[in-house]
Parts: C-alpha cells; sequence; structure tokens
C-alpha cells in the first residue's frame, strides 16, 4: 500500500539579513487513492514543499517518507508534471512519453507497449508522432501527465499543472485528471491558487498561509467522488461548494488583511 | 518542360495565386510577416550592379587598372580555370585553401565544443578556461602570424593554427552558453523520469546545447574565411587567399576581383549548407 508521510518539516533560507521561513512545522499523511490539493496564496512555499518532496531541495528541518522510505533525492517513483516548458522539444509525442522508460532500460518491446497504452487512455495515440511543440497547452500537459504515469510512480506531484491553460481547457483537464486519477488509482498531490479548482479535485485539502508558510486549514472533501453524472458546472454551482468556497476564500483574504495590516503598523 | 519551369519558378519567386485566400490586411507597413524575402529584387539589384560596372569599365570613366571589365574578370575566370595561375588552377587553390579551412574549423571545434561545455559544467573549468579565452581572443589573427612562422615554420600547420585558434573561442564561447541555456524544469523532469547524471548531460543538457552550437558553427565559418587570406599570408605559394595577395602585388586587379567573388560564393554556398544541415538536425530550434 502506498503512502506518504510529511513530518514536521520546515524550510528557512537567508538573503541577505532577512530570514524567510518558507515552511514552517508542515506535517499531513497520504494514503493509496488520496487526491490531496494544497492551496494558498502566492509566496506561501506551495512550490517550495513540491520541490522538496519531489527531492529537488533538502528541508532545513523535519522529514518526507514516502512507503517508508526517507526521500532526499528525485526518482522514478514520484512522477512530476510541472506548470510548463518541461518537455522536450527535440522529441516527439510518443518519445517524450516513453522518456522514463527508456532512461531505466526497460526492454523496447514493453516500453512500446505501457507507453501507447497511456497515450490510448489520454487520447492522444494518433498524435504519437507530432512533434510536442505542435501540439495545443491542454495537450501537452497530457503528454507530460503520460510521461510520469509509464513509469508507475507511487505519487503524482503536480506543481500547477494547469496554471498556463485557459479557463475552458483548464475545466476541461480537471475532469481528465479526475478520471486518470480514478482508473490509475494513484496519490495525487496536487498544488494550485486556484480555490475552485481545489475544491473541485480535492479528496483532501490543506489551506496554507504566506510567510511562514503553515497549515492553516484542512479538509475532508468528496465533490469528486460524487462527479456521477453530474457536470462540472453542476458540481461548482452547487449551494454546498459555493459555502465551503466563500469559507476559504474569507479564510485567505483576513490573512491578506493580515499581512497589510502588518505592513501598515 | 515549361510547365516544371513555371513551378519552380513559382517556388522561388512565391508567385502569388490571383484569387488566394489568405486575410486581408490593412497595415502592411512595419509588419514583418508581409514583407517576404523579396527575390525579385535580389536578382535586380545583382542585374543592376553587373551592368553599371560594366558600362563604368567599358567608357574609361575609372582607369581598367583600377577597374577591369566584368568580360576581362570572366576571362581570368576561365583562364585561371584552365591553365592556371602560378602552379595551381583555380580549382586547384580553392581546393587547398578548403582544406586549410575545413582543417582547422574541424580541429576548432573538436576542441572547442568539448571544452565549452565543461566550462558550462564545471566551476573549475570555467574558471582555469575563461581568462586563457578571454585574453587571446580579442587580438586580431594577424597579431599571431609571425609567432607562429617561428614556431612552426611556413607549412600548413601554421595555417590550420592560426584557423583553429579563430574558430575555437567561438565554438567555445557558444557551446557554453548552450549548456547554460537548458531550463531548470527539464533538468528536474529529466531527474524524476529516472535518468542518471549520465543521461541527463547527454539527453538533455546536450541535445538542448545544439541550436547554440550550430549558430557558432555558421559564425565560425564565416570568420574562418576572414581569417584565410590571413592565414595564407603566412608565406604561402598556393591557395586563394594567396593568389589575391600575390596577384594584387603585381597589380593584376582583374585576378583579385575575380578571386574575392569566388571566395564570397564559396563562403556563401557554406552557410546554405549549415544552414540546410541545422534544419534537418534541430527542426525544434526555437521551440520550447
Amino acid at each position: 500500500m502506498n503512502s506518504l508521510i510529511v513530518n514536521d518539516l520546515s524550510m528557512t533560507y537567508r538573503t541577505g539579513d532577512t530570514t524567510i521561513h518558507a515552511l514552517e512545522n508542515i506535517s499531513f499523511s497520504m494514503k493509496a487513492g488520496d487526491f490531496l490539493v494544497i492551496v494558498g496564496p502566492s509566496g506561501c512555499g506551495k512550490t517550495t514543499l513540491l520541490n522538496i518532496l519531489a527531492g529537488f531541495l533538502v528541508p532545513t528541518g523535519g522529514q518526507v517518507i514516502l512507503n517508508g522510505e526517507h526521500i532526499d533525492r528525485p526518482g522514478a517513483d514520484r512522477g512530476v508534471v510541472f506548470q510548463r516548458g518541461a518537455l522536450f522539444p527535440w522529441l516527439n509525442v510518443y518519445e517524450n512519453a516513453e522518456f522514463g522508460l527508456r532512461m531505466r532500460k526497460v526492454p523496447k518491446k514493453e516500453r512500446i507497449e505501457k507507453t501507447m497504452e497511456y497515450l490510448n487512455l489520454v487520447g492522444l495515440s494518433e498524435f504519437a508522432r507530432t512533434p510536442v511543440y505542435n501540439l495545443s497547452g491542454g495537450m501537452q500537459q497530457r503528454v507530460a501527465l503520460v510521461r510520469c504515469l509509464v513509469n508507475d510512480p507511487a505519487i503524482l506531484l503536480m506543481d500547477e499543472p494547469l496554471g498556463a491553460l485557459d479557463a475552458l481547457t483548464r475545466e476541461k483537464m480537471q475532469s481528465f485528471i479526475l478520471k486518470i486519477w480514478q482508473e490509475t488509482g494513484k496519490m495525487v498531490l496536487f498544488i494550485t491558487h486556484s480555490v475552485e479548482e481545489a475544491i473541485y479535485l480535492a479528496s483532501d485539502l490543506i489551506v496554507m498561509s504566506s510567510r511562514p508558510g503553515k497549515v492553516i486549514k484542512q479538509y475532508n472533501l468528496s465533490f469528486a467522488q460524487d462527479d456521477t453524472g453530474k457536470s462540472i458546472r453542476a458540481v461548482k454551482s452547487s449551494p454546498e461548494f459555493i459555502s465551503i468556497r466563500e469559507e476559504i476564500m474569507g479564510i485567505i483574504w483576513s490573512m491578506e488583511e493580515e499581512a497589510l495590516q502588518g505592513l501598515a503598523s | 518542360m515549361i510547365l516544371t519551369v513555371k513551378k519552380h519558378l513559382k517556388g522561388f519567386f512565391r508567385i502569388r495565386k490571383k484569387n488566394a485566400t489568405r486575410p486581408k490586411k490593412t497595415i502592411k507597413f512595419g509588419d514583418p510577416t508581409t514583407i517576404g524575402k523579396g527575390r525579385v529584387y535580389s536578382i535586380l539589384s545583382i542585374i543592376t550592379l553587373l551592368t553599371l560596372w560594366f558600362f563604368v569599365s567599358e567608357i574609361k570613366l575609372v582607369p581598367p587598372l583600377f577597374l577591369p571589365s566584368p568580360l576581362k574578370v570572366l576571362g581570368k575566370f576561365i583562364e585561371i580555370s584552365t591553365e592556371g595561375y602560378r602552379g595551381h588552377t583555380l580549382a586547384g587553390h580553392v581546393f587547398i585553401s578548403m582544406y586549410r579551412i575545413l582543417a582547422g574549423f574541424f580541429l576548432g571545434c573538436l576542441a572547442g565544443i568539448p571544452v565549452g561545455i565543461s566550462m558550462g559544467l564545471s566551476r573549475i573549468v570555467r574558471g582555469a578556461m575563461d581568462p586563457i579565452i578571454e585574453l587571446y581572443r580579442p587580438v586580431p589573427p594577424l597579431a599571431f602570424i609571425p609567432l607562429i612562422i617561428v614556431w612552426m615554420g611556413i607549412g600548413d600547420q601554421g595555417k590550420v593554427f592560426l584557423l583553429f585558434l579563430a574558430v575555437f573561442s567561438i565554438m567555445v564561447i557558444n557551446a557554453r552558453s548552450g549548456v547554460r541555456s537548458v531550463t531548470i524544469e527539464k533538468i528536474h523532469a529529466a531527474y524524476s523520469l529516472g535518468a542518471n547524471r549520465w543521461q541527463v548531460l547527454y539527453h538533455v543538457i546536450l541535445v538542448n546545447a545544439l541550436p547554440e552550437i550550430f549558430t557558432g558553427m555558421r559564425v565560425a565559418m564565416g570568420v574562418a574565411w576572414g581569417t584565410l587570406v590571413a592565414a595564407e599570408m603566412v608565406a604561402a605559394t598556393s591557395g586563394i587567399g594567396w593568389m589575391v595577395l600575390n596577384s594584387a602585388r603585381f597589380l593584376r586587379t582583374d585576378i583579385v576581383i575575380m578571386g574575392i567573388i569566388v571566395m564570397g560564393i564559396i563562403g556563401y554556398m557554406f552557410d546554405l549548407l549549415i544552414r540546410s544541415i541545422e534544419k534537418k538536425v534541430i527542426p525544434w530550434k526555437g521551440k520550447t
């Protein structure tokens, strides 16, 4: 059973004379099938947190344990989807998707099978030979997702993966990511600054504050699971959805106002 | 027959169909996409230049010693192509120069690209190599000639070495900046997909540096032709650059002009060649 434990994580760094507490005492845990969304204002250390989980940064305190193993470097057990610009323009769709398997020296026959299976799943199999720079933003992000999935990672780490897309494509991709999540049963850790996106996708939701980046509030949600039959707009305009959205927006706004008052005094 | 010619002309001049369905733009001035290549004007300007040259020299507006007629230059071209100039035909001189350029270019790339890449990757290599390259790079190649004669004599090695120096620094600088142009997302993505550091170097950093390396090769090839004339001043007895310098000593301006035109055309051909290779090897240039 996959599990992720984040234990008392802190990240402090200095620029000149000022000390910045990017993260302070962050703790949470995830089990197989969880879709954890972290939402918060810009500068709240969401990306720093994801970079630590991915193994790109070493925290100044605390630890991350994935399936019983301490994380201190990047690895194929964690698939990372970036906001943009992380596909390799010199490779076509198939070659991008296959990259991880090729690096890990998986036999060619198995590579083709797996890659095509996942390209089918995201509806891109007919674009296998297309250069990635000829794809739309939404399609590029699907390639980025497949590229991680073929590695069969324990967890998907997604850093604002839909942030660069237009509103309509963004909603289509939200349903799409849910579908992939339900079909593969992967743990997903999803970072966004869109409250609406966060509530719609999350099975667990964490609201973070900025400087120091702390966990302010946690929710257990199930809008995604109840999605059966209902359209995305119907879910997002339901009274329950709106009341939670306003509650979280209120929390974030009051933090902003506190910060402004702090500056004024 | 006529049809195929027409087809080629269409490709060359981009003759527009009358009922083209392109959207009509109201603003053309300042919009770079409306300009096109203007190949008709290229041909017109070359014809005008040749005609002007022809008449200026025919009516002896300028003494033939300064500006021989294009026909005389063409005659020299045929004469030297068949009978040769001081021991070699034109093709022979071109071949010798080409050998020197390609040898210098090849060695310069062979050494410059790995050095540039290592400078992009390692603080130690960058620190150690940077002052050496930055100190010799601004010095014009001519300044090295006396030293090169003393060191390497008057054989081909000296000339190749001078060309090597010119190519080397350009390739180092371009390879280094190519390596450093990679985005951190691509590096992070490769590592978290399971690549080790050698795989990241080969499959991400090096491929990503190719466009800038190719740009360096184009620039270096141009500079190599420029340096060739200087290189062939190193006590040469052959080569197209030497032919021009030697004939100038005897005031044979017809040969000088012929040599310059030949060098120009060959240099242009090389540029086209590298550009077409570039198109094939890195179609993704400029895309992210």
